[in-house]
């Protein structure tokens, strides 16, 4: 019992490890796409860990099997979600962020849309 | 001890949100927005679950979390139709 509990407890720090990602990488980074890698990768992965550290923690019962299906249904939705996302803003035409181009940060140009 | 280990995790992840609705705020584009809301949505049913650990009912929460996020997934996509211009603006 013990044992499973410090799984459950090595397994919500990660997915709190990888919850932090996300948000440090959604307030941080500079454009839209590479918002997209930040909430695409790290919030699926931290909801995984986190969701299967309460799995295991929980025990054997009607809950767990719940909340193994939660852990199923974020790991095929969230990528899809990300992935039409970033696909509607392409066909909208917004311009990925390069460093510097005849002197103005693509960041300006985009700021319009 | 394990009470209150989950007790600290949720109230790290609930400021976690609320870091995520600073870009909901500001997000410069509505494509911003929309993945911000979706990860407030999703730190929102890990909240969920998180709560019906904490007040022991949860045969409840986790119904209520998995409705949510089937809600969150179709929320997303279908903004993201409504706001993909499609050939508008391309040359």
């Amino acid at each position: 019992m013990l044992v499973l509990t410090i799984v459950a407890v090595v397994l919500m720090f990660g997915g709190a490890f990888f919850l932090t990602v996300s948000a440090l990488g959604l307030l941080r980074l500079p454009d839209f796409y590479a918002r997209t890698h930040a909430v695409g990768k790290s919030e699926t992965l931290g909801t995984i860990l986190m969701l299967s550290g309460l799995a295991v923690y929980n025990g054997w019962e009607l809950s767990t099997i719940k909340i193994l299906f939660i852990v199923f249904f974020v790991l095929i939705a969230n990528p899809t979600a990300t992935h039409a996302i970033a696909r509607a803003a392409l066909r909208t035409g917004l311009q990925p962020w390069t460093r510097k181009r005849n002197g103005i940060t693509k960041t300006e140009e985009t700021r319009k849309l | 001890m394990i009470s209150s280990f989950l007790l600290g995790i949720t109230i790290f992840i609930a400021l976690l949100t609320a870091v995520n609705l600073y870009r909901v705020a500001v997000g410069r584009t509505i494509f911003d927005r929309i993945i911000a809301a979706g990860l407030v949505g999703t730190n929102g049913f890990i909240l969920l679950i998180l709560i019906g650990f904490i007040y022991g009912r949860i045969n409840m929460f986790v119904d209520i979390a998995i409705a949510y996020a089937l809600l969150n997934f179709v929320v997303v996509i279908v903004l993201g139709k409504y706001f993909d211009r499609g050939r508008e603006k391309q040359p």
